[in-house]
């Protein structure tokens, strides 16, 4: 994984590419200034919603809210995607796929909009499935590359699963509810927690939830999605699509928040996670990847958070979500210039900086400082409401406040990480001989991402009114419990603040040794990415197993497949089936007798004469006996057609026989027996209960009226083969008549292959 | 007669199908044929059996009624020539496959589906 290599390929043009590149900036550009004007009624409790019917007799909408939640999460798309598009644009001007690239986040940044602001359970899905798509091909956009690949196809089944998991999860409350609108949903909270069903419902829609925000066991995805370009990662990793899960998590915490089997999955996993990724983040070398773990590190925050089931704790996740998605798409972005300016991204490839990139420096400097949590930053006051939640916890609150700690520590010495080690200290080292800030288009954006971190640390009333209130409403449908300041005065938070910077230098300063230790650990730990690849082997090796064992090549196998199928279908018919044994008495005509035994010796004949001949004879034996079992019961025209067919397969078989070498011994089997057996009992079975059944004769009764008036026929057979369905003889005439074709010219074929 | 009539067809499927599933090109014809004839007779049967009454409307009648039922009798007429088309063609065809392939074994015949290296 260490060797992530960088999207730039061979696929460069010389001119770049025109002033078009820059209409999807502006478009999303234009899509934050809309969404902003919905800020100031929404804050004041306005939620708009709009409604497209989409399949009104399911009850499925195309149904749009924006309550506060979602309106925060309308502007992040669109607003950070403003900045990265601006930022893919210049950063692959000169490449040729710059336009799908473009296309394809545009793609992906529709269909975030659309999750995030449905309503209706469907169209959620839909949305979010377009999400997983889209992100699969950007994942894999360098799709030469084979790591890329699989890196994309891993993306896609990870969150696919999960996807599909969330489906039945999502369709298992529209049932209950009756309803698929979220918003109905939410308000019946009680019903859904107090349902059978509710463990079951939990445990699909978090499987879909886990696993498109990278929670544990399904973290291993996102790292190994660093594949994509640095600004898709920057969007699709750090700010939008992994938040995705928690953004459904915070959507239905109404629904289904506040259980014991919530809180009590919620806190552990996103605890574990958390330290998990924040220790592994400080093995990496590469930033980007670095980076990576951070992430999956605060989205297990908010996981945690949204657990913990307290107001204050859902004031704490909103907070932290905003600071994440500042600081964090800055950071990727950041990231990106330092390996365009610089040449590299690996830290131990780059050192002392500052001078040669100022612009770079700083940018990173203030994204870092808010990621660190140091006043007077975002991430500060985001630290702070977190220890505020932790020390409010109903369950654990040492635990989570401990593990909030040691990943806050941790997250300290990343950010050094990222902001001194390249910068400071050290003399200049770079791939690249003069290294030097990249052009507006690549700066403007993570600086205004910066700019926000100090800006919403500085003035978060304004933030906590506009954006954080309105939040915590639609997840906790009350109030705002707490105001976000800048100055808690002194307390737990501020001691536990000072600490934890005490911890991060620490981490920092020992950042060498503790990356070597793990680097040597890191071969014989476990890792549940192996699960994943057992999977994917496991139902390799059951699909190999599977085709070789149905499709092995042997027509007799297929035969035999397809009859105990067949035999299977119409067994399971007679007993999901309600029909009726009916009472029948044993004919007492001599003639039936007469002709049931002609015809069951005959079968007994064919299958047991080791004569060809033979055989065929008794083959004819038994089509005359139906030819006259349809004399017996009125059907003449029947009867005469099927003793001419008769006449015709005996000769026809007659002359098989002599052309075609002895069939030789046919010893009996038995598996094939059995097959033959359960499927003949069982259509005796089914013949026999059809019997049963009303014969509904309305069809017939037309026809027996009708031929002579409208046909002017006396024949009523005859009538309705030529005339009430004529085309249908036409089609039987014209399939005759094309076998026959065939069959003239199979047999001239073969003979020119004698000669 | 209705439940020989059903005896008929299961034994008529089983018989068929076993043949069918023997593997050499002139028994599976037999099956065929077999299969063909029972899915005639589950038809017939279907419709209710009338004794001696043919569909016919006599000379100066308009309409007629508890005559043998007749459109499945008019379905099997279709069925029975599609049956004889079916049973043509797959009989030049073992025919050829013989002459091609120098075998009745129906699978040992494997141009569409070779066999792979390492399988049997």
């Amino acid at each position: 994984m260490g060797a992530l290599a960088e999207g730039i390929s061979v696929t460069t043009t010389q001119a770049g590419a025109g002033p078009w590149r820059l209409i999807p900036a502006a478009a999303a550009a234009a899509a934050t200034l809309w969404f902003a004007g919905f800020v100031g009624p929404v804050s004041h409790g306005e939620i708009p919603e709009y409604v497209l019917p989409w399949v009104p007799m399911l009850g499925i909408d195309f149904a749009f809210r924006l309550d506060g939640l979602s309106l925060a999460f309308a502007l992040l798309i669109c607003g950070i995607g403003a900045l990265v598009f601006l930022y893919a644009a210049t950063y692959f001007r000169s490449d040729r796929r710059l336009g799908s690239l473009l296309l394809t986040l545009i793609a992906f940044a529709i269909s975030m909009l659309g999750l995030t602001v449905a309503d209706d359970a469907v169209t959620l899905f839909v949305f979010w499935e377009g999400t997983t798509v889209t992100s699969w091909l950007l994942v894999g956009f360098d799709h030469e590359r084979e790591k890329s690949r699989a890196a994309a196809l891993q993306a896609l089944l990870v969150t696919g699963m999960g996807g599909l998991a969330l489906l039945a999860g999502l369709l298992i409350m529209g049932g209950m509810a009756g309803t698929y609108r979220l918003s109905e949903m939410n308000a019946m909270g009680e019903m859904f927690r107090a349902s059978g069903l509710y463990p079951l419902i939990f445990v699909l829609v978090m499987l879909g939830c886990f696993t498109k925000s990278a929670q544990w066991p399904f973290q291993f995805w996102l790292p190994g999605a660093m594949a994509a370009p640095t600004p898709v990662s920057a969007y699709l990793h750090s700010a939008t699509m992994v938040k995705a899960g928690v953004y459904l998590m915070a959507r239905l915490t109404p629904a289904l928040g506040g259980t014991d089997l919530w809180i009590w999955t919620l806190v552990p996993v996103g605890a574990f996670t958390m330290i998990l990724a924040s220790v592994w983040a400080m093995r990496q070398t590469d930033l980007k990847l670095m980076l990576a773990f951070t992430t999956i590190m605060g989205l297990s925050v908010i996981t945690m958070l949204l657990g913990v089931s307290t107001p204050e704790a859902a004031v704490a996740a909103m907070t932290f979500l905003l600071v994440h998605a500042f600081y964090k798409a800055g950071l990727f972005l950041s990231v990106g210039m330092i390996e365009k300016g610089a040449g590299s991204r690996q830290y131990p490839e780059v050192a002392g900086l500052a001078a040669a990139m100022p612009l770079t420096t700083t940018v990173i400097a203030l994204a870092a400082l808010s990621m660190a949590g140091a006043p007077p930053f975002f991430g500060f006051i985001g630290k702070e409401v977190i220890y505020e939640a932790a020390g409010h916890a109903p369950v654990l609150p040492l635990f989570v406040a401990g593990t909030a700690l040691v990943a806050n520590a941790l997250m300290i010495g990343c950010a050094g990480m990222v902001a001194i080690r390249p910068f400071f200290f050290r003399p200049r080292r770079s791939p690249r001989d003069m290294p030097a800030d990249p052009g507006w288009g690549l700066w403007l954006g993570p600086a205004i991402l910066a700019a926000l971190g100090l800006f919403c640390g500085l003035f978060p009333g304004t933030v906590d009114h506009a954006l954080v209130a309105p939040m915590v409403h639609a997840v906790t449908g009350a109030e705002s419990p707490a105001h976000l300041a800048l100055w808690h005065g002194i307390g737990a938070p501020l001691i536990l603040s000072l600490v934890t910077f005490a911890l991060g230098g620490c981490l920092y300063l020992l950042l060498d040794p503790i990356r070597d230790r793990l680097a040597a650990a890191e071969p014989s730990l476990p890792r549940t990415e192996a699960w994943y690849d057992a999977a994917l082997v496991g139902v390799a090796a059951i699909a190999g197993a599977l085709t070789g064992a149905l499709q092995n090549g042997r027509m007799t196998s297929y035969l035999r497949w397809t009859f105990l199928t067949l035999g299977a279908l119409i067994w399971l018919a007679l007993f999901v089936g309600h029909g009726t044994w009916p009472a029948f008495t044993l004919s007492r005509e001599i003639m039936d007798w007469a002709i049931f035994v002609i015809i069951v010796v005959s079968i007994v004949m064919v299958l047991r004469t080791h004569s060809r001949l033979t055989a065929i004879t008794a083959l004819g034996g038994v089509g005359s006996g139906i030819a006259i079992i349809f004399v017996l019961y009125g059907a003449i025209d029947v009867a005469m057609t099927q003793l001419f067919v008769e006449i015709l397969v005996v000769i026809f078989l007659a002359i098989a026989m002599v052309r075609l070498p002895p069939t030789g011994a046919m010893p009996f089997k038995v598996g094939n027996a059995l097959v033959a057996a359960v499927l003949g009992l069982g259509v005796f079975v089914v013949q026999l209960s059809v019997l049963g059944t009303d014969l509904d004769l309305f069809m017939t009764v037309f026809f027996e009226q009708s031929s002579v008036p409208s046909a002017l026929g006396h024949n009523i057979v005859n009538v309705i083969l030529v005339d009430f369905r004529g085309f249908d003889t036409m089609g039987e005439i014209s399939v005759v008549v094309i076998a026959g074709v065939a069959s003239i010219a199979a047999l001239r074929a073969g003979r020119r292959t004698l000669r | 007669m209705e439940l020989l009539l059903a005896i008929l067809a299961g034994s008529l499927v089983a018989a068929g199908s076993y043949l069918m599933m023997s593997g050499k090109t002139l028994p599976y014809l037999f099956g065929l044929t077999m299969i063909s004839n029972a899915a005639n007779l589950i038809i017939f049967a279907s419709g209710r059996l009338t004794f001696g009454k043919p569909p016919l409307v006599p000379e100066h009648d308009k309409t007629i009624a508890d005559v043998s039922n007749a459109l499945p009798q008019a379905l099997i007429l279709t069925a029975i020539v599609i049956g004889f088309g079916l049973l043509v063609f797959a009989l030049t065809l073992s025919y050829r496959s013989y002459y091609v392939l120098k075998t009745i074994e129906m699978d040992d015949m494997r141009e569409a589906e070779p066999i792979a290296e390492g399988n049997s």
